[in-house]
C-alpha cells in the first residue's frame, strides 16, 4: 500500500504521521476529522503512517530527502529508536509538525521525568503487584542469541520534546488536538496559507487562555479553600477555580473551546503554556497569587500546603518544556 | 543598576574559588529603601547579592526567579513591604502566596527550597536587610553551587546534538 519513491503521486501532497512516546490518541484524533478525511485523501497521499498502514522504517530511508511534504509527529522522545526516527523524518520531510501535547511539551509520559531511570525500572520490572519477576530481569540494550546479537532501543533518562532533538516547523498543541483545529491546520497547509516557519509559532490554537473561551461566570470571589472533584459538586455556571477546584484555565492556551469546562470538568492544561509565558507551571503560580483569599502569610502557607501535587498538576502536560525539564 | 533581563541573564565567569551568587528582588517602596538605609548607615554585609529594583514584590513573576536560577544564580531573595504596608495595597499578598507555592515546585524539581527566600523589609529596617543578606549567603554557601548546566547534564536531558544551549 505504501507509495514508493518511484511511484507517480499525481501532484498530490505526500503526508506522513509517526507516533513516538504517546498513547496513540493523536493518531485517532486525525481520524476525528470524520468525513473530511475523504476530502483530505483527494489532495494527499499517505506515505508513512505506522498506526494505520504497513510501512517500514526502511521505506522512509529509501525516500529521497525532502520527499514527504508534511509530516505530523506525535509523541515525545523517550528512547533511542524515537530519536533516530525523528532525525530520519526531519531529513525526509519538507515540513515537520509537532502534533499534540507530547511532541510539543512532553505530555503525560514526561511526568516520569520527576523520577530517575532506576525508580522507573523498579516500579515497572520489580516492585509491582501485577509482576512476577523472580529472576529480577531487566531489558538490556543488547542480547546475544544463536542467530546473532539483538539490539533494543536505549531507554533515555528523561522524556524530551521533539524540538529538543530536531528543528520543528510548527506546533499543534493539545491532548489530543481538537478535530476542528486540526482541519483548519490541514487546510492552511494544503492551500499554502501557513505562517512563516518558526517553531515558536503554534498553529491550531489561539493566542489567548482557556478562560477566554470558558462559558462559566467569574464572580471575582477569591478562593476560600482548595477542593478536589470528589469532594464537592460544583455549582453550575460558576467558575470552578473560584469554587476551589484547581482549574488550569488561566495558564493554558485556548483552542479547544473549553470543552472540559463545558462538561463540568476542570481544565487540565493540555494545550500547554499561554502565548505570553515561557513556562506553564510558573504561569499558574503567578495566576494563583491573585486568587487566594489569604490575609496573613500563615493562612497563605496553609492554603498552599492544601494543594495536592502542585508540580504534577501544573506541569501535567508540559514537563519536558518546563524550566527544569523534570526533577532529579 | 542594569535592567532585570540583563541582570538575571548575565552569565558569570567561574572564579577560582566559588562564591554564592544571589539575585535579590527588592521592592522600590520599602525594601530597596531599607537596603539604601543599610548603605547610608555603612552597615557591613556580604557582597554576594545582585539587587534588582522592582516597583512591587507582587510584580515578580515566578518565571523571573526560575530564569535567574537557569542563568547562574545560586540563590534568590525576594523582599517586599510588610503585609498591610504595601504601596499598592495588596501587591505583597500575591507574593506571599506565590513564594511558598514556588518553593514546593522547586523542591519537586530537585532544587533545594532554601535557595529561595522571601522576607518583608520596611524602609527603616536596614539592619534586618544586612542580616538577611548575611543569612542567605551563608545558607547558600552551605548548599553549594547550583550549577545548572551540570544539573541538566546529570539528568540526561542534554544529549541531543541539536539541543539548544540551556538558558536560551
Amino acid at each position: 500500500m505504501g507509495t514508493t519513491a518511484g511511484e507517480q503521486t499525481n501532484g498530490k501532497l505526500k503526508i506522513g504521521k509517526y507516533w513516538a512516546a504517546s498513547c496513540g490518541g493523536c493518531d485517532i484524533s486525525l481520524l476525528e476529522i470524520g468525513p473530511r478525511l475523504l476530502d483530505l485523501i483527494q489532495v494527499a497521499n499517505v506515505v508513512f503512517w505506522p498506526c494505520a498502514a504497513d510501512f517500514k522504517y526502511q521505506d522512509v530511508a529509501n525516500y529521497p530527502d525532502g520527499y514527504i511534504d508534511v509530516c505530523f509527529f506525535n509523541g515525545g522522545v523517550r528512547n533511542s529508536e524515537q530519536e533516530e526516527v525523528a532525525r530520519l523524518l526531519r531529513k525526509k520531510s519538507k515540513t515537520l509538525i509537532s502534533y499534540g501535547a507530547c511532541a510539543a511539551d512532553g505530555g503525560i509520559p514526561a511526568l516520569a521525568n520527576l523520577k530517575t531511570r532506576a525508580e522507573i525500572y523498579d516500579v515497572v520490572y520489580h516492585h509491582n503487584p501485577s509482576i512476577d519477576n523472580r529472576g529480577g530481569t531487566e531489558p538490556q540494550p543488547t542480547f546475544k542469541t544463536p542467530l546473532g546479537e539483538l539490539e533494543i532501543p536505549k531507554f533515555y533518562p528523561a522524556v524530551l520534546c521533539l524540538k529538543d532533538i530536531v528543528p520543528v516547523d510548527y506546533e499543534i498543541p493539545g491532548c489530543p488536538p481538537q478535530a476542528d483545529r486540526v482541519w483548519e491546520s490541514i487546510q492552511a497547509v494544503v492551500t499554502g496559507a501557513v505562517p512563516p516557519r518558526n517553531a515558536a509559532v503554534k498553529v491550531g490554537c489561539t493566542e489567548k487562555s482557556v478562560c477566554d473561551e470558558c462559558p462559566l461566570e467569574k464572580k471575582l470571589i477569591k478562593i476560600k479553600q482548595f477542593r478536589r472533584h470528589h469532594q464537592i459538586r460544583p455549582e453550575p455556571g460558576w467558575c470552578i477555580l473560584e469554587q476551589g477546584i484547581m482549574c488550569m484555565g488561566p495558564a493554558t492556551r485556548s483552542g479547544c473551546g473549553a470543552l472540559c469546562l463545558k462538561a463540568g470538568m476542570r481544565c487540565e492544561g493540555c494545550y500547554g503554556r499561554p502565548a505570553n509565558a515561557e513556562d506553564q507551571g510558573t504561569s499558574m503560580i503567578g495566576a494563583l497569587g491573585t486568587l487566594l483569599d489569604a490575609q496573613t502569610a500563615e493562612r497563605a502557607q496553609e492554603m498552599v500546603a492544601e494543594i495536592a501535587d502542585p508540580t504534577g498538576t501544573f506541569y501535567r502536560f508540559s514537563m519536558s518544556s518546563s524550566f527544569m525539564k523534570g526533577g532529579k | 543598576m542594569a535592567d532585570i533581563a540583563t541582570t538575571i541573564q548575565t552569565p558569570h565567569a567561574a572564579p577560582a574559588t566559588w562564591e554564592p551568587r544571589i539575585i535579590g528582588f527588592l521592592c522600590y517602596w520599602c525594601s530597596y529603601t531599607g537596603a539604601d538605609s543599610a548603605g547610608t548607615a555603612r552597615m557591613k554585609y556580604p557582597p554576594n547579592v545582585d539587587i534588582v529594583k522592582v516597583l512591587c514584590s507582587g510584580r515578580i513573576d515566578p518565571e523571573l526567579i526560575t530564569t535567574a536560577f537557569a542563568n547562574g544564580a545560586d540563590g534568590v531573595m525576594v523582599l517586599g513591604c510588610h503585609i498591610g504596608d504595601c504601596h499598592y495595597i495588596t501587591g505583597n499578598h500575591k507574593t506571599m502566596v506565590r513564594m511558598p507555592l514556588l518553593r514546593r515546585v522547586l523542591e519537586d524539581m530537585g532544587i533545594e527550597p532554601e535557595r529561595l527566600r522571601n522576607e518583608w523589609v520596611s524602609a527603616a529596617e536596614g539592619e534586618k536587610f544586612s542580616r538577611l543578606v548575611a543569612e542567605i549567603t551563608e545558607q547558600v554557601r552551605e548548599l553549594g553551587p547550583l550549577n545548572w548546566p551540570q544539573l541538566m547534564h546529570d539528568r540526561g536531558v542534554g544529549h541531543g546534538a541539536d539541543l539548544r544551549p540551556w538558558g536560551e
